[in-house]
């Protein structure tokens, strides 16, 4: 019997009990299909997480800290206490709240523009104003990001803060609109707001900027509920901020950010960290910190993708059983094909390829129906429920993890398939046409 | 004289172990020329089907040998036996042994797929075979709607679709009236005179046992008659 006989034999062999067989597609159907639409959800959510990489821009810029000995990045894991430092300062921008590093001094700046590797480097200023408001209308906290070269904003209305300009601009977050008072988001465009804030020396102080533009709000947004100054602005807060800062102390950065080539590979910038390591500083780039994210959507996309499986190893007790019974059911064909001369080998492969011809109809139409639900869910979410995450596709397909799927369900049908397939092998030609 | 076609030499054939030992056949001696008709006849669990199952390869003696064209088929093994079997004999069981719901076509050209012979070539001298025991009008319909008659034509078909050079009959008019069994019998009769093939023929069929050219007796798994050894 050749390869091509066998498949076919198999083939048709799976349709002569429709019933059995339908119900057997069925159970695998469900566990691929489940197996299809998370993992799309786990592709979806990270190709939207790789896609603000590149919104976020500034591929080329990492942020520097200096590397304190507990520098565990994600801080506050160590249960000892950590001793008192006179340099270190709250970092206020980025990291977890109340996450504490040694300040960036401006010898430590100088340092690092030496690194090799090293083509500019930005102290990070970290702002923090007490409130917004628009006329006489509610004060709203807020925050300031601050967006260095390279990165760009999704502007929902205006233009990006004008860093060479003297006025003092500012981005509002989209939610803050309406809010302050605004009608809509080009009303805000042009009109004037009040920023507070306090000094060293308690007293509150009160700047008047202009509303340049309105930017969306990302999941991975550069700056978050924040607002997003122009230089100028970020020099008029900072510097108001620290009245009654004595001088020594008025340069100290939490962060800062340092530039390197645009066209530097993944080893260039393993280098260059290894450089900063060794001159005691930590280098993060915007990959990095997403990669966070990712871990943790891929964590969670593991363990649905566990329900899913548990899903499939139920059905492919259903393939065993339904085996077994054809195995019995054809107990005197098997014995004629032995008979006349089909070798064990060849009735093994008959059963375990019809084993893994039902495998495959599960889950290539589980995988097609859970590639259109998943595609009507997501179309239909991200008009609705997710409209402020823009450019987020919730469930997304790649082929080539669909082809996985696939065949990984047809590997577990085949499994499934290997004992009833095996006992079919082994029947004694005899015994079988003896058998009433 | 030339080799036989098959020899049995002294064939026994037990099944079970201790206590529980049964031995169906105790030591069988004969020889079978290429051409000749031969029933063999016994009573009921007399040892005639095991008999044919050895002869035919289905089942290893205990002790003893079975020779094929002066081979001893104890060196054959694995592929080479499936392949002996495919090639040189043709079975028609008691029971037909048709697949339900596949086509009188499918069901025929079973062992030309097993030996791995082309589609094309398989339709052909499947319809050829059916063509020749008046059943290609049925070639397309289900196996499981033919009458008896026909059923056990399509088995004969099947028997001969492959140019067997024996072809093995267990009962094969067990299930038919008298009328279509002779029909039957003069198809294998047939095939017998015209293209010298070997017929083996169990039955418990006198009249079926007359028109062969030799009958053997078996009782209580022992040889008690060969119409040869008589005559000779
Ligand atoms: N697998 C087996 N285990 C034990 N005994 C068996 C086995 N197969 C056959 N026998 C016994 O061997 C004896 C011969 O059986 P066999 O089938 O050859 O009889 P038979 O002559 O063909 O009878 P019938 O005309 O009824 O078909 C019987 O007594 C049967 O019970
Ligand atoms: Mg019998």
């Amino acid at each position: 019997m050749n390869v091509l006989d066998l498949i076919g034999s198999a083939v048709s062999n799976t349709f002569r009990s429709k019933t059995r067989t339908v119900l057997t597609v069925l159970a695998i159907f469900v566990g691929a299909f489940t197996l299809t639409l998370t993992n799309g959800l786990g592709t979806g959510i990270n190709a939207y997480v790789d896609d603000t990489v590149t919104s976020i821009g500034a591929s080329d810029v990492m942020t520097v800290t200096t590397a304190s000995e507990d520098s565990d990045p994600m801080g506050g894991t160590d249960s000892e206490p950590t001793e008192y430092d006179p340099d270190t300062v709250a970092s206020a921008v980025g990291g977890v709240p109340g996450q504490t590093v040694v300040a960036l001094t401006p010898e430590d700046l100088g340092t690092l523009a030496d690194v090799e590797g090293v083509l500019d480097v930005q102290a990070t200023k970290p702002i923090s104003p007490d409130y917004i408001q628009h006329g006489d209308g509610t004060q709203y906290v807020v925050g300031v990001g601050s967006l260095v070269t390279g990165q760009t904003i999704q502007l929902a209305a205006g233009s990006e803060p004008d860093d060479t300009s003297d006025e003092l601009q500012l981005v509002l977050p989209v939610t803050y609109v309406e809010p302050l008072g605004f009608a809509d988001d080009t009303a805000a465009v042009g009109e004037t707001v009040s920023i507070s804030i306090t000094d060293a020396e308690r007293t509150q102080h009160t700047i008047d900027a202009e509303i340049v533009g309105v930017a969306e709000e990302g999941l991975a947004s550069p700056t978050g509920a924040s607002i997003v100054p122009n230089e100028a602005l970020t020099s008029e807060l900072f510097s108001t901020q620290n009245i009654g800062v004595p001088t020594d102390e008025q340069e100290r950065y939490a962060q800062a950010s340092i530039w390197f080539s645009p066209d530097a590979t993944d080893q260039d910038v393993t280098d260059l960290k290894a450089a900063l390591a060794d001159a005691g500083y930590t280098g993060t780039t915007v990959d990095d910190q997403l990669g966070a994210i990712t871990t943790v959507i891929d964590a969670i996309v593991l363990v649905l993708n566990a329900f899913a499986v548990i899903a499939l190893l139920a059905a492919s007790f259903g393939i065993v059983n339904t085996l077994y019974m054809s195995v019995q059911e054809r107990t005197r064909e098997i014995g004629l094909m032995k008979a006349m001369g089909t070798g064990s080998g060849k009735v093994f492969g008959l059963f375990s390829l019809e084993a893994v011809f039902i495998g495959f109809l599960g889950s290539a139409i589980g995988a097609g129906l859970a590639m259109l639900v998943g595609t009507a869910i997501s179309s239909n979410l991200s008009g609705a429920l997710l409209s402020d995450l823009p450019g987020l596709t919730l469930i997304a397909f790649d082929p080539a993890s669909i082809a996985v799927i696939v065949l990984i369900v047809m590997a577990i049908a085949f499994l499934a398939g290997t004992l009833p397939a095996a006992r079919a092998a082994r029947a004694d030609p005899v015994t079988s046409l003896r058998y009433e | 004289m030339d080799t036989p076609i098959i020899s049995a030499r002294n064939v026994r054939k037990s099944y079970g172990r201790g206590p529980n030992r049964f031995d169906a056949l105790k030591g069988v001696d004969f020889d079978i020329h290429e051409g000749e008709s031969v029933a063999i006849l016994g009573k009921s669990g007399s040892g005639k089907s095991t008999l044919m199952h050895v002869l035919a390869l289905l089942d290893a003696p205990t002790s003893g040998s079975v020779e094929l064209q002066g081979v001893d088929t104890h060196t054959l093994k694995g592929r080479r036996l499936n392949r002996t079997r495919n090639r040189t004999f043709g079975f028609v069981f008691q029971q037909f042994f048709l697949t339900a719901n596949s086509s009188v076509l499918e069901n025929v050209i079973l062992p030309m797929k097993i030996a791995g012979v082309g589609r094309r070539e398989r339709k052909r001298r499947g319809l050829a075979a059916l063509e020749q025991l008046e059943l290609a009008d049925k070639a397309r319909n289900k196996a499981v709607d033919l009458s008896g008659g026909q059923k056990q034509r399509s088995v004969i078909a099947r028997a001969l679709v492959n140019n067997p050079r024996i072809i093995f009959a267990d009962e094969p008019t067990g299930n038919l009236d008298t009328t279509t069994g002779g029909v039957v019998e003069d198809i294998l009769f047939g095939l017998n005179r015209e293209n010298g093939i070997t017929l083996i023929v169990v039955t418990h069929d006198e009249e079926l046992a007359a028109r062969c050219d030799r009958r053997i007796v078996i009782r209580d798994g022992m040889l008690v008659e060969d119409s040869k050894l008589v005559t000779a």
